[in-house]
């Protein structure tokens, strides 16, 4: 019961998947690795690839692989999934210390400055494309996919690979039930909230409150989330900004709609949350732009997609939210012969194409311009709307602090918001404190990292 | 090196055969031929247990005192300072203290309930095996499926354990409250611990002589105090063994359950120092903390068996 509850969220979404996936998804990757190894040609130079996708996205991965071996002879591409995103990076880090490193590691968003600061483990992969012959041009990529995996000049370091956005499902129903319109901003939901709550519905649920309601609270208004300009600029003396005013207000916005019934929470898990919405419970869910194909299956309900609202009065336009998911990285200490195969397989990836292939095969955005005119032209988004969803969100204009964050140890500063998260809507802090406590332990933890790289 | 038979200390029940011969008979005793020999024998042993055990220890000590990059580029000697900002974290204070607690609550119950179990099973004449084998085959669940069932039991949308506290006016949110979170997570410890517990009681029970449980039955009316005064103390060197086991269970083997339970998300969820490590350590890729982390973890077992054994064994009359 459990596994076939959460396998679809798990195929669709940028998150982790569970335990009980990745041991399944484990056994079937090692019986790939070796199907494709002995397939692999024994003159080819051979890459390998690991990554911490699971279930439907970890047989894309190897999907892809297989039509890169296919569409030529001199390299040979063995993905070989990790676990979790976590444990792809754990491996890549631990691997690399004892020279063992595969020439492709995906990382998270959460674990770009970790890599990134580590300079001397990675190649940046617009030099290792532009080395190997390639063209490559940034403005190929859409807006907010451009920076986040860039160093503070703008050099592309990863390979943007599998990006996302949080968006906001509607449960039509819900709303046609209570007679009101979808909500662009906070200000809108407000209005509505009692009216969807009449209606027998929870108003909203969301399903990762760092990654929707902080992080990209921060890019979708415009604010700065971290001192040296969020962190791009150097690891000295780095501040997170968790206790700006407009962010204090947003949660204790979330506490009181919470008390008032109109914000359902139900803890750190991902599926935990979505689950009420599935079961037709819950009229708005903040979810993944990736989450719509999985849904697709779930949903008791007609369901469409719109923008993550943002708050009127805190900025009146609304700019486009910083890119979720994952990125792959060129690992250093390769042979020439191995990282032209790399550099093959990024350029490879960013063809339209392969791109228009991911993002319908995943439900992750399409990454570049050109393979998202290709989608559109096809039709794919008349069949597909809520798909379109957040490659129009990233396309959002650009602010000042939007372009993405480069913070160290930040999946523990994570951990740390999930904590006093929690504990605001137990009832055991205040939203005031639980920010203050947040920004203590991750500026420690900031300045730890500092001194790692002395 | 004389050949000596393993020590019956630990499963008195299981060695009532009678004893090798080869243990001191005199003079007759058994010598291996050549000196290098035994060490030869030990050398596999031995090198599995440098490897596992001796090397990442050590490299733990040394990588606590740094704090170190993660790929190993950088890495800057902070002395004592990982463990100073370790014990003074309020946070790591709390872990340890629900860890303490976690550990008496899991070793209590899951030691008495098994023990009860097994005295009424011991005592069950018709259709004994069937009792027995269902009490024992849960011990066959593995501990990640075992927490998976757990949470299933507890989920907050669908779990029947959460209808049931309803009715009692009981608002269960394991995920979101920390103490429901940590009343689930001793449940299902204990749960998965209990069959363990029980075989090794049940064989403990049947191997007190029937003759000194006939003499008590004379002497004594009260079957809980002949319980008690009798089989109990026979029953010490079991129970020794089990507390030792069930200790390093709830502080360690508990994991698998802890990761399933809090779902990769400890949040404000309880923890265990164990789990804490791996937090910072392999999600966090926090070497230098992680490892002072362990270093710590390791000092508290060496001390809590050094005191198992001086302090409680003592009191045990091993037959």
């Amino acid at each position: 019961m459990v596994v076939s509850r959460t396998l679809p969220i798990g195929l669709l979404t940028d998150q982790p998947v569970g335990r009980d996936q990745v041991m399944i998804k484990k056994f079937s990757m090692a019986a790939l690795a070796v199907t494709f190894s002995a397939t692999s040609s024994l003159a080819a130079t051979n890459i390998t690839w690991w990554h911490g996708m699971g279930g439907r996205n970890g047989e894309v991965i190897n999907e892809i692989s297989q039509k890169f071996n296919e569409s030529q002879t001199e390299c040979a591409l063995t993905p070989v999934s990790k676990g979790t995103y976590e444990e792809a990076l754990a491996s890549g880090i631990a691997a690399f210390r004892s020279g063992e490193q595969p020439n492709i590691l995906q990382v998270f968003d959460a674990g770009a400055a970790t890599i990134i600061n580590a300079k001397g483990a990675t190649v940046a992969a617009e030099d290792l494309i532009k080395d190997a012959g390639y063209d490559f041009n940034r403005d190929d990529f859409i807006e907010g996919v451009r920076y986040f995996y860039a160093d503070s000049d703008g050099k592309f370091v990863g390979m943007p690979f599998n990006s996302s956005a949080p968006i906001m499902y509607i449960n039509d129903e819900a709303l046609k039930k209570a007679g009101v319109e979808a909500p662009k901003t906070w200000e809108e939901f407000e209005e509505i909230a009692p009216k969807l709550k009449e209606a027998g519905y929870i108003p909203l649920v969301q399903s990762q409150l760092t990654w929707e309601f902080t992080e990209n609270f921060f890019s979708r208004h415009n604010l700065q989330f971290a001192s040296n300009n969020n962190g791009y600029d150097s690891v000295i003396d780095t501040t997170i900004n968790v206790t700006d005013p407009n962010h204090v207000m947003m949660y204790q916005k979330l506490k009181d709609w919470h008390d008032n019934g109109y914000f359902g929470y139900y803890g750190a898990g991902w599926s935990d949350n979505q689950k009420p919405f599935e079961e037709n419970k819950v009229a708005l869910w903040i979810g993944s732009s990736g989450s719509f194909g999985g849904l697709q299956k779930t949903a008791q309900m007609p369901f469409s997609a719109t923008f993550l609202p943002y708050w009127k009065s805190v900025n009146p336009e609304g700019v486009h939210t910083f890119i979720g998911g994952a990125a792959l990285f060129a690992m250093s200490g390769k042979s020439e012969a191995e990282n032209k195969c790399t550099a093959s397989f990024f350029h490879f990836l960013t063809s339209p194409e392969i791109q228009k292939f991911y993002h319908q095969a995943t439900g992750y955005v399409a990454i570049t311009e050109a393979a998202y005119e290709l989608a559109k032209e096809e039709g794919y988004y008349k069949e597909k709307p809520a798909a379109e969803v957040g490659i129009q969100q990233l396309q959002l204009p650009s602010g000042e602090w939007n372009k993405g964050y480069r913070l160290g140890f930040y999946p523990q500063i994570r951990t740390i918001m999930e904590r006093e998260y929690n504990r605001i809507f137990a009832g055991e802090t205040s939203v005031k404190d639980a920010m203050e406590t947040i920004k203590k332990e991750g500026d420690e933890l900031l300045a730890r990292f500092a001194k790692t790289a002395g | 090196m004389a050949y000596v038979a393993p020590s019956p200390r630990f499963l008195p029940w299981l060695t009532r055969k009678p004893r090798p011969k080869v243990v001191a008979e005199g003079d007759k005793r058994v010598q291996f031929s050549s000196p290098v020999l035994p060490y030869l024998f030990l050398a596999p042993q031995l090198a599995v247990i440098f490897i596992f055990f001796y090397w990442p220890s050590v490299q733990a000590v040394s990588s606590s005192f740094y704090i170190e990059d993660p790929f190993g580029f950088g890495s800057t000697f902070v002395g004592m300072s990982n463990y100073t900002d370790v014990l003074t974290s309020a946070q790591y204070r709390g872990i340890a203290l629900f860890t303490v607690v976690f550990t008496a609550l899991v070793t209590l119950f899951s030691l008495s309930i098994g023990l009860l179990l097994a005295v009424k099973a011991d005592a069950v004449i018709r259709g004994s095996s069937a009792y027995k084998t269902m009490l024992i085959s849960v011990y066959a669940i593995a501990a990640p499926v075992a927490a998976l069932i757990g949470m299933m039991f507890f989920d907050q949308h669908i779990g029947p354990f959460v209808e049931v506290a309803s009715w009692f006016g009981w608002d269960m949110r394991v995920g979101l409250s920390y103490f429901d979170t940590a009343f689930a997570m001793i449940v299902v410890a204990v749960w998965k611990q209990v069959p363990y517990n029980f075989i090794f009681f049940l064989s403990g029970l049947q191997s007190v002589p029937v003759s000194v449980r006939e003499a008590a039955a004379i002497d004594c009316k009260s079957g809980f105090r002949r319980f008690w005064t009798v089989t109990l103390p026979l029953l010490a060197p079991t129970a020794f063994f089990l507390l030792i086991i069930n200790v390093t269970y709830s502080l360690f083997d508990t994991f698998g359950i802890i990761d399933v339970m809090v779902k990769d998300k400890a949040a404000n969820n309880p923890i265990t120092l164990v789990y804490k490590v791996y937090e910072d350590g392999f999600r966090g890729n926090d070497l230098g903390s992680s490892s002072a982390q362990s270093v710590i973890l390791m000092i508290v077992v060496f001390v809590l068996t050094i005191f198992q054994f001086r302090f409680v064994e003592r009191r045990i009359h091993y037959t």
